[in-house]
C-alpha cells in the first residue's frame, strides 16, 4: 500500500478541452454560514422586543436550553452526516436516565454503577439500530422509527411494574449522587447568571467533533459514507464499521443527555422525550446538514440548537404567547431547507 | 520482478480460472480464465453486458466469485472487501468512478488510503500533503486545477476521470485495474490514459484494461480475453491474434457471422491503408509499445 508510483512528471499543460471551473462559492457553501445568519437574525429580533433578553443572566438560561439540545444534536447532525436519521433519540434520552436511575435504585448500588449500565444499554441500542440498517438495507427512518415505539413501550411500562408509578425514584440522597451530580449538573454562578455545566460539555462536543469531522481520517470516511456509500466502499472506507459507530455516538450522546436530565431533577417522567427528536434533527438541518448526507457540519448543528434556544426562552421574555414557537420553529426550517437545496444544485454532479 | 517456480514459468500476479458469478437468477460471468502477470497489460474486451465490470470487481474485492479459483501471487484468495484489495497492492478505476461528488478533490483522491501526521489520538490528516500530492499528481496528468478544494462534482466528466485514473496509479502498488477509463475521455485525454497504461507497465505493474475499443487495446495490450454475455470466446496472447481477429470477435464472433464478414472486409480495407505499421508492431509483440511510448515522448 505504502509503495508508490511516481510518474514521470510532465510540465502541466493547461487543457481547452476540459472546462473553466466556475470557483465555488466556498464562503457561501459553508454549511453553518445560513445558520449563523439566522441566529444573529433571531438574537436582533429579540434583543429588540425583549428587556430581560438582554441580561447576562438571560445568556445563560439561553445556553443552557441550548445544550439540552445542542449535546444530542452534534451526535445526530454526524449521523446525518453519515446519511443516517434517528428517531429514536428523544426517547432514548428517557431511557437512559430511567435505567441509570432505577438500576441503582433496586440494587441499592453506588449511582455510578447505574450510569455504567445504562451506558451500556444505550451502546447497545445504538448498535442494534446500526446492524439493523446495515445488515437489512431498510431505510434507517423505519429501523429506528420502530425502535422509537419500542423504547417509548418499555419506559413506560417497565417504570410501571418497577415502582408501580409513571416517574423514577428519587435518587437525590443515593450513594455516588453528589460526584455524579458535579460531572453530569453542576451549576455555578457568575456574576449573576446561573452556569451550567452541561454547556460547557456541549462546547467540548462541538469542538471535539468538529476536529473529527474535518481533521481526521474518521471524517474523512463519515463524509463519504454519507455523500455516496457505495464509491467509499471501492475505495477501502469500512463503511459498515462507520455507520454503526455513527449510531453508537449518537447513543452515548443521548445518554450523557439522560444524564444530565436524571441529576439535575433527581427523577424523570417515564413519558418523556417524545418528539425531541425532531428537535434534534431540525437542529441539524437548520445548522446545514442534508438530509441526504455528505454535507453539514457540528458547529451549525449548535447554532440551530442555539437558535432553539433563543426562540423558546426569547418568547417568553418578551411576554408573547408561547404558541408562536411552533411557528417560528417551521419558517426557520423552511429557510433552512431551501438554503440546503440551493447548495446541493450549486454542486449537483453533472453526469 | 516476479517469483519463479522450479519449472522456470512465472507466478502471475493475479490468476482466475472458471471463475463464476451469478446476481440473483442471472448469470453474469461463467467459467472465465485471466492471467495478469508483472510487466504486462491484459485487455478484457467485450460488449455492453457481457461481464466486464463484473468481473473486475470479483478481482476489485467489490464482489465475490461464485465458482472457480481466484490466486493473487499463487495464493488462493476471497477477498470480503475492496479494502483488503488494496493492501494486496490492486487499486481499481471503477466504471463508475467511485467519487464522492460532494468532496473535495483532494479528499476524494486520498479516501480511504489518507496521509496522517501524529499519535495515538492526536493523529490527524496530513491536510497540505495530500492538498500537494494531489495538485502535483494531477499536473503530471496534465489536469491544471484551480482549487484542489472545490467538490469533485463540480468538475467536468473527463476531469473526474482523469481524478479517478490519478489516484489509482498513485495508489496502486503492484496490480492496476482499468474499466473502461477512456470512454469518457475525448481523443487526446484518451492518448494520455494510454501512455499512463504503458507506463505503468514499464514500471513492472501488472495492469488489466477494459475496453470497447480493440483500438486502444490492441497497441498496448499483451493479452486479450474477449467476453460475450459472460462467457470467455477467447484468451490470446498478443503474437495469436491480429487487430482484425480482435474486432471481429468483438463483434460476437460466429453469431454474427455476416456482421463478422463486413467487418473484415472494412478492416482489410484499412490494413491496405494507414493501418500496417502496428501490423507490424503485432507481431512483434511487446517492444512495440515502448517504441511507441518513445514516440509519444
Ligand atoms: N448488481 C447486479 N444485479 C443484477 N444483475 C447485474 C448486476 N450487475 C450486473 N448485472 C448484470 O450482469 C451482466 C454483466 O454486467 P456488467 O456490468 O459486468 O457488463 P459490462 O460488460 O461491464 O457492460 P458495459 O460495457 O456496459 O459496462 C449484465 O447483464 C447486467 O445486467
Ligand atoms: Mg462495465
Amino acid at each position: 500500500m505504502s509503495d508508490t508510483l511516481d510518474v514521470g512528471v510532465r510540465p502541466p499543460t493547461r487543457d481547452e478541452r476540459l472546462t473553466e471551473q466556475s470557483l465555488p462559492a466556498r464562503i457561501l457553501v459553508r454549511p453553518e454560514v445560513g445558520a449563523l445568519v439566522g441566529a444573529i437574525g433571531v438574537y436582533i429580533l429579540f434583543f429588540a422586543v425583549a428587556e430581560p433578553f438582554r441580561g447576562l443572566d438571560a445568556l445563560a438560561t439561553i445556553l443552557y436550553a441550548g445544550s439540552t439540545l445542542g449535546i444530542p444534536a452534534v451526535g445526530v447532525a454526524l449521523l446525518m452526516i453519515g446519511g443516517e436519521f434517528d428517531l429514536s433519540t428523544g426517547v432514548a434520552v428517557t431511557s437512559s436516565a430511567l435505567v441509570a436511575s432505577m438500576f441503582s435504585f433496586q440494587l441499592t448500588a453506588n449511582l455510578w454503577v447505574g450510569i455504567a449500565v445504562s451506558l451500556l444499554v444505550a451502546l447497545c441500542i445504538g448498535w442494534l439500530n446500526g446492524y439493523l440498517v446495515i445488515r437489512t438495507g431498510i431505510p434507517s427512518f423505519l429501523v429506528t422509527l420502530a425502535m422509537f415505539l419500542m423504547l417509548q413501550g418499555l419506559n413506560l411500562a417497565v417504570t410501571k411494574i418497577i415502582t408501580g408509578n409513571v416517574a423514577s425514584p428519587n435518587i437525590s440522597d443515593m450513594e455516588g449522587f453528589d460526584s455524579a451530580r458535579k460531572i453530569f449538573a453542576q451549576e455555578w454562578s457568575i456574576g449573576g447568571a446561573n452556569l451550567r455545566i452541561s454547556v460547557l460539555w456541549w462546547l467540548l462536543f462541538v469542538a471535539l467533533a468538529t476536529w473529527v469531522l474535518l481533521r481526521t481520517r474518521i471524517g474523512n470516511w463519515i463524509f463519504a459514507v454519507g455523500g455516496a456509500a457505495h464509491s467509499a466502499r471501492g475505495v477501502g472506507v469500512p463503511v459498515n464499521r462507520v455507520k454503526i459507530g455513527l449510531f453508537m455516538t449518537v447513543s452515548a450522546l443521548t445518554w450523557f443527555t439522560g444524564m444530565n436530565l436524571l441529576f439535575s431533577f433527581n427523577s424523570v417522567q417515564s413519558g418523556e422525550g417524545v418528539g425531541n427528536e425532531f428537535l434534534y434533527i431540525i437542529a441539524a438541518v437548520i445548522g446545514g446538514c442534508l438530509l441526504t448526507g455528505g454535507h453539514g457540519s457540528a458547529v451549525g448543528a449548535a447554532i440551530g440548537a442555539f437558535i432553539f434556544g433563543m426562540t423558546t426562552q426569547g418568547i417568553v421574555y418578551a411576554g408573547w404567547n408561547p404558541d408562536w414557537f411552533k411557528f417560528f420553529l417551521g419558517a426557520m426550517l423552511l429557510a433552512a431547507t431551501l438554503l440546503n437545496l440551493w447548495v446541493r444544485r450549486r454542486t449537483e454532479v453533472t453526469e | 520482478m516476479s517469483d519463479t517456480t522450479a519449472t522456470g514459468t512465472r507466478t502471475p500476479l493475479l490468476r482466475l480460472t472458471g471463475c463464476a458469478k451469478h446476481y440473483g437468477n442471472i448469470i453474469a460471468l461463467t467459467g472465465v480464465d485471466l492471467e495478469v502477470c508483472a510487466g504486462e497489460v491484459t485487455c478484457v474486451l467485450g460488449d455492453n453486458g457481457a461481464g466486464k465490470s463484473t468481473l473486475i470487481k470479483i478481482i476489485s474485492g467489490m464482489h465475490q466469485h461464485d465458482a472457480g479459483t481466484y490466486e493473487v501471487e499463487g495464493e488462493p484468495v476471497r477477498f470480503a472487501s475492496p479494502r483488503d484489495a488494496l493492501d494486496r497492492g490492486i487499486a481499481t478505476v471503477y466504471q463508475d468512478l467511485a467519487v464522492v461528488p460532494l468532496m473535495p478533490v483532494w479528499r476524494n483522491f486520498f479516501l480511504g488510503s489518507e496521509k496522517r501526521k501524529g499519535f495515538g489520538p492526536f493523529s490527524r490528516l496530513d491536510v497540505d500533503l495530500m492538498r500537494r500530492t494531489t495538485k502535483s499528481e494531477l499536473a503530471a496528468m496534465g489536469i491544471d486545477l484551480r482549487d484542489v478544494d472545490q467538490p469533485i462534482g463540480t468538475l467536468s466528466g473527463g476531469e473526474r476521470q482523469c481524478v479517478a485514473i490519478a489516484r489509482a496509479v498513485y495508489f496502486g502498488a503492484k496490480v492496476l485495474i482499468l474499466d473502461e477509463p477512456t470512454a469518457a475521455l475525448g481523443v487526446k485525454q484518451a492518448g494520455v490514459v494510454l501512455r499512463y497504461i504503458v507506463q505503468a507497465r514499464e514500471r513492472g505493474l501488472g495492469v488489466v484494461f477494459i475496453t470497447h475499443n480493440p483500438h486502444h487495446a490492441y497497441p498496448i495490450g499483451d493479452r486479450f480475453l474477449i467476453l460475450n454475455r459472460g462467457r470467455s470466446i477467447g484468451y490470446h496472447t498478443k503474437d495469436e491474434i491480429t487487430r482484425e481477429e480482435l474486432t471481429s470477435l468483438m463483434a460476437g464472433g460466429a453469431e454474427l457471422e455476416q456482421l463478422s464478414h463486413e467487418l473484415e472486409q472494412a478492416a482489410t480495407a484499412a490494413a491496405n491503408g494507414a493501418a500496417s505499421p502496428s501490423d507490424a508492431a503485432g507481431t512483434t509483440g511487446r517492444t512495440a509499445p515502448a517504441a511507441e511510448k518513445e514516440e509519444a515522448k
